[in-house]
């Protein structure tokens, strides 16, 4: 493998990312909400106004954990079948550079787009926040964002999957909602159904461990479960085994969430 | 230059044996030998469905055949050695479309890195295709006909030996097709080898040294245009127009000749003529003098050869 094929796909995607001010938008869009919730998130409470950085962080989870999937599915099924469909795809494999270098390179370029973009909107409002509550309570909102990116990371990869075994764009997007809302809707609800059909006898550790089936819902976990504030606030720690608890063992899992799709993909994506 | 006159020269640059390509029941290319010779034009002509575009994008390693081999200089076109062979070739898809957002300079700058071409070669092939004067504009405001030339552009980025080019102009008004094939002649007389499809047979016809006609996946007829004629051996057309009181003369004289479907159309004469009579029935007719006031005789068209074969 070459790198420098991969840079120069990823580089050219990036830069039309940033042309079309996708990059822009988005970052705009994520600001907008962030700022909106960390001032107004409390208002069923009863208050406005800075809350702890805690509540804040459980408030914009539940937000970007409909928010990214959908973006970053967005942003990915269109990388190969568009591609394919206007008649470009035979000229880039045409070229020296081999499938996986094309598919990484778009991978990497798309990637760098919304981990900018997630970045940059959510960075805004830590600096807002830091001026208020200081710098050192920042570090959980820190890991917020940096499992935020992983988040869209692992949905892009989805993305891309899909737009490998896709044969048309149109059936690319429909698949791509299908799968939003199988994952960020259904999901929970399949498990939730599960525990109940079963009257609570499927359930403990081993539910606990099927939410790590679904990367929204280990990006909750990540934020939710892993909270000091969280687990203690809401008896949590009684409930989920401690493994889950561990943000680095939830991180690597969410690198196999981004890994497992572009395998898919590579292996599907032969002439 | 030296293998031009070493001792490969008369090897074939792309080499096909056998190749095939099924889907399921369906034979697309359905074992098919070709050599194209080095700087040489060859066209490549099917209705849809004739497997030209299979078996052109068999060529370019972009579709594994089921059966056969094909090499470009003696490589295989897929596998190990791909990389290196397609820094070799320029290909010009059918009515691809570039990026928009990207300026036509930065869009042949991407394909230039990815070619492992110096970008320095960029303005000089843009020059060449007549966009030197757009190449800061975002492609998204090129016509049709400079999307086309930006294409080809990125075709000939790298100075290729081999060029593909799947219906080139296809959608390009009459000036911009001579242009283009004015640049076509510059490639020949350096020595690229060039292989095209075509819809348009008329505009092929005059432009390629040899051509294969496929039908059914199969190579049905393969050679130049002048053997392709001889080899279904259409008969002429013949046109005599006749001073009106030449007339008994001319009816006279050529009832003893080997014409078919002989009519008169006013003051005109319409014949086929088979090819191996033309001398003969030329002489009659000019030894009648004055009777005679003109004489045409047209070629059977590439269309004429095409669907004598392919139906």
């Amino acid at each position: 493998m070459e790198l420098t094929q991969v840079l120069t796909v990823a580089r050219k995607e990036l830069r039309d990312r940033l042309r079309n001010r996708w990059v822009l938008a988005v970052a705009l869009v994520f600001t907008a909400f962030a700022l909106v919730i960390a001032y107004a998130g409390g208002a069923q409470q009863g208050a406005v106004g800075l809350r702890s950085i805690e509540a804040t962080i459980a408030s914009l989870t539940s937000l970007v954990i409909y928010l990214i999937p959908l973006i970053a599915l967005l942003l990915g099924f269109d990388a190969i079948v568009g591609e394919r469909e206007r008649g470009s795809l035979d000229l880039l494999l045409a070229l020296p550079i081999t499938r996986l270098e094309l598919l990484l390179g778009k991978y990497l370029g798309l990637a760098a787009a919304l981990a900018l973009s997630t970045l940059a909107g959510f960075g805004l409002v830590a600096l807002l926040l830091g001026a208020q509550v200081g710098p050192r309570a920042l570090e959980p909102y820190a890991g917020f964002m940096a499992s935020a990116v992983l988040l869209g990371l692992a949905f892009l990869s989805l993305a891309v999957m899909l737009s490998v075994l896709a044969g048309e764009r149109t059936r690319a997007s429909g698949m791509a909602i299908a799968l939003w809302f199988f994952f960020v809707l259904v999901f929970d609800l399949l498990l939730l159904g599960l525990l109940v059909a079963t009257g609570g006898q499927f359930g403990g550790d081993a539910l606990a461990y099927l939410l790590l089936l679904n990367p929204a819902d280990v990006f909750r976990i990540l934020n939710v479960f892993s909270l000091e504030e969280m687990r203690n606030t809401f008896g949590l720690a009684t409930l989920v085994p401690t493994a889950l608890g561990k943000p680095w063992l939830m991180a690597l899992v969410m690198l196999g969430w981004i890994a497992a799709p572009l395998a898919v993909a590579t292996w599907r994506f032969r002439p | 230059m030296e293998s031009r006159n070493g001792p490969g020269a008369d090897a074939p640059v792309i080499a096909l044996r056998g190749v095939a390509k099924h889907y399921g029941a369906v034979r697309a290319v359905d074992g098919v030998d070709l050599d194209v010779r080095r700087g040489e034009v060859f066209g490549l002509i099917g209705h849809n469905g004739a497997g030209k575009s299979t078996l052109f994008k068999m060529m370019l390693g972009l579709v594994t055949p089921s059966a056969g081999e094909i090499r470009i200089d003696g490589a295989p076109v897929a596998g190990r050695g791909a990389r290196a062979v397609r820094r070799r070739i320029g290909y010009l898809p059918e009515n691809v479309v570039l990026y928009d957002n990207l300026s036509g300079m930065e869009t042949l700058r991407f394909f230039a890195r990815l070619k492992g071409v110096p970008l320095a070669q960029c303005a000089p092939v843009l020059e060449r295709v007549g966009l030197g004067h757009a190449a800061g504009r975002a492609v998204r405001e090129y016509s049709k006909g400079m999307r086309q030339r930006l294409g080809f552009a990125q075709a000939l980025l790298g100075r290729p030996q081999v060029l593909f080019l799947d219906e080139p102009t296809n959608g390009l008004d009459p000036e911009a097709i001579r242009a283009f094939y004015a640049t076509l002649r510059g490639l020949r007389e350096e020595g690229v080898t060039m292989i095209l499809t075509s819809h348009v047979l008329a505009e092929l016809q005059e432009r390629v040294d040899r051509l294969a006609i496929l039908a059914a996946g199969r190579v049905q007829a393969l050679g130049s245009v002048q053997a392709l004629r001889e080899h279904v051996a259409l008969p002429l057309r013949l046109e005599v127009s006749v001073d009106e009181h030449g007339a008994d003369a001319v009816q006279g004289a050529v009832r003893g000749l080997p014409l078919e479907g002989a009519h008169w159309r006013g003051a005109q004469l319409h014949a086929r003529c088979p090819r191996d009579a033309k001398m003969r029935v030329l002489a009659v007719l000019a030894s009648l003098g004055g009777a005679v006031l003109d004489l045409k005789v047209h070629e059977p068209s590439l269309e004429d050869v095409f669907f004598g074969f392919a139906d």
